[in-house]
């Protein structure tokens, strides 16, 4: 008890007082201490937050619009791109032969395996509709006009870095590692989709 | 470490303020008598340069952002009102583009300067370190000022750079998000890398003002790469190397008014003056100049994240490297090996500057890739065991020898070096 009463002492001469070992061990003023550090880092973090949060998505951008895209006007064969939360979307009227391409494929081949099925809404396999952001680092693939660059499957070709696409807009050449994400969308009718 | 300094300047009015805030004494202990090597040679230029340059950018840039507006719908079209109707804006805002490229050459000329003479070597090992932190810094203030004038390069440069935080396991598309604040580059992404933009230099600012004190504890490498021995090593710094640096800093300027009044556009792409458009990517995406080396290791690896880990890892072995070069002999002129092996680095990272700038193709995905295994076999595998088996030359015995003519003199020589008054 002495020994403590030492160290607590205010004027800080406890410290190099005789008898202070260093085999003394943990005291009460450590822990004291550690907690006060321990209390100071989390206020630190609390004041952070704020600051670091306020970079994420604020209210306006979060708020999930959705769009509406009339079908009727695009030819089977092309697609077209549109703008949903400030992401480009490919929606593409697919021939039945790109259809059959992309639902022949072995899931063995692919880099991302996943069905086509898994990829349309059942009994729309002539619609394909993507987010059009290359999964490698974000440039915008080429393919929706029938007069693109298409890649050797027939899909997308990104010029940035060279990824290709199938017709089901998976990944079949890198270096993108994934397949083009899908965004949420349903149909309203049999020409009218609508996204978010 | 109380009380007031005793001045010995003669002006009555510095003396008083230097008694009892003693900043000349300093300046003149730093930047006038400073005992500095006498046997430098130019390449010892390009830390003042550097320096010039910092102070040129900033300088231009305050200026630049009194007319600038950090807003996606109107950033493009206010650069262009800098250009057309602000008096200078024109020069001001090229001084502010070719500085930059000008502050990048600068810089790599002075670490490759580094690179030749041992410099990071002990003593030396913060002072380097300190540098690499600055060179990252500029790249990130670079990077973010190239976003600004929000043409097509800005918009789509930003996005493929950003989209590199997506290679993190787990996190990665949350930590891309955060930097976009939004869910692509967009106008939120404009206003922080305006505010961090203008921020970043004056932390370049703090950080080279450590780099300067560490280099003040340790005193300057030299091209020999040898210890100062006495004072008969050194001159003071002014008036020999505050002229030496005029010269440099002379040539600096010729230089940069050649771009700026001849050939303004000469580093910079015809894509940046065409405004964004978030929905159509350029058909080639190259980075400014100076990053192309680092974009060819980049797209060199056929793995997302290797890729990635590959790029920011050809910066980390330079952190390192005080701690992966084992030879204790600083300077390439004595390290015959060394010497022809420095070459081959540079002429791999010159090699990777020209793949970055083409496209993935051929020839020049096989010239990517032995380049990139050059630069990191260099570092991690050849340096580590060259200092254990090469025979370096014959070391002088002090600065003043060679400088005086008398060469590397056998050790042992009863010859003393010239007494100098
Ligand atoms: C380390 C120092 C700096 C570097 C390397 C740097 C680099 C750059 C680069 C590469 C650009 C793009 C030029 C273009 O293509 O148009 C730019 C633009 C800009 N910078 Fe800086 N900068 C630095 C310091 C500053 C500072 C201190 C400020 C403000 C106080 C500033 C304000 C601006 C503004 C307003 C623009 C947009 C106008 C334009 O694009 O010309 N810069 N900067
Ligand atoms: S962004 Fe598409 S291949 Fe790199």
């Amino acid at each position: 008890m002495a020994d403590t009463a030492a160290h607590s002492s205010p004027s800080g001469a406890g410290h190099s007082h005789a008898g202070h070992g260093p085999g003394d061990g943990a005291t009460k003023r450590d822990f004291l201490k550690m907690v006060a550090g321990a209390g100071a880092l989390v206020g630190a973090g609390a004041i952070a937050w704020p600051l670091i949060d306020s970079m994420n998505p604020s209210q306006d951008v979060l708020a999930l619009s959705s769009v509406e895209v009339n079908l009727a006007p695009i030819p089977e064969g092309s697609g077209i791109t549109i703008l949903w939360q400030g992401k480009p979307i490919f929606v593409r009227h697919r021939t039945a032969a790109e259809i059959k391409a992309a639902e022949d494929v072995k899931l063995g081949e692919l880099i991302d395996p996943q069905t086509d099925a898994d990829r349309v809404k059942p009994g729309h396999a002539q619609w394909i509709v993507l987010i059009g952001i290359c999964t490698h680092l974000g440039c915008i693939p080429l393919g929706n006009k029938p007069t693109d660059p298409r890649g050797e499957w027939g899909g997308w070709f990104c010029p940035c870095h060279g990824s290709q696409y199938d017709t089901s807009g998976r990944v079949r050449h890198g270096p993108a590692p994934l397949n083009l994400y899908l965004p949420p969308y349903a149909f309203e009718n049999d020409t009218k989709i609508k996204i978010g | 470490m109380v009380g007031l300094h005793k001045s010995e300047f003669k002006n009555p009015v510095i003396n008083w303020i230097d008694t009892r805030m003693p900043v000349f004494t300093m300046m003149q202990k730093e930047y006038g008598s400073f005992p500095t090597p006498k046997n430098f040679n130019y390449f010892w230029n390009f830390g003042a340069l550097a320096m010039v340059n910092l102070v040129l950018m900033i300088a231009t840039g305050v200026f630049l952002a009194m007319n600038y507006a950090p807003n996606s719908a109107i950033a493009f079209d206010s650069v262009e009102h800098i250009m057309r109707d602000v008096n200078w804006g024109w020069l001001i805002r090229y001084a502010h583009m070719n500085g930059a490229s000008m502050f990048f050459i600068v810089v790599y000329v002075h670490l490759f300067r580094g690179l030749y003479y041992g410099s990071y070597k002990t003593p030396r090992e913060l002072l380097w370190m300190l540098g690499v932190v600055i060179l990252l810094l500029m790249m990130a203030t670079a990077f973010m000022g190239y976003v600004l004038p929000w043409g097509q390069m800005s918009y789509w440069g930003a996005t493929v750079i950003t989209n590199l935080f997506s290679a993190i396991p787990l996190v990665g598309k949350s930590i891309v998000t955060w930097l976009w604040g939004g869910f692509a580059v967009g106008n939120p992404t404009l206003n922080r890398f305006f505010s961090l933009h203008y921020l970043l230099p004056f932390v370049i600012v703090g950080v080279v003002f450590l780099h300067v004190v560490a280099l003040h504890i340790t005193g300057s490498n030299n091209p020999l790469g040898i210890e100062v021995k006495s004072p008969q090593d050194t001159i003071p710094f002014h008036p020999y190397y505050t002229i030496k640096d005029s010269v440099g800093i002379c040539v600096f300027f010729i230089v940069l008014a050649a771009l700026v009044f001849f050939a303004p556009n000469f580093f910079a792409s015809p894509d940046n003056y065409i405004p964004a458009n978030p929905l159509q990517t350029p058909a080639e995406i190259v980075p400014e100049w100076y990053f192309l080396p680092f974009y060819a290791i980049l797209r060199s690896v056929p793995n997302k994240l290797g890729g990635v880990v590959m790029m920011f890892g050809a910066i980390a072995v330079l952190f390192v490297l005080p701690w992966l070069d084992t030879s204790p002999v600083r300077s390439a002129r004595f390290r015959p090996i060394y010497r022809q092996l420095f070459w081959l680095l540079v002429v791999s990272v010159f090699a990777l500057g020209a793949v970055g700038a083409h496209r993935p193709q051929g020839i020049w995905v096989v010239i990517g890739r032995l380049a990139t295994l050059y630069y990191f076999l260099h570092f991690l595998v050849i340096l580590p065991i060259l200092g254990k088996l090469e025979r370096p030359l014959p070391l002088p015995e002090s600065i003043s020898r060679p400088v005086l003519g008398g060469g590397p003199m056998p050790g042992g020589s009863t010859a003393k070096p010239m007494e100098k008054a």
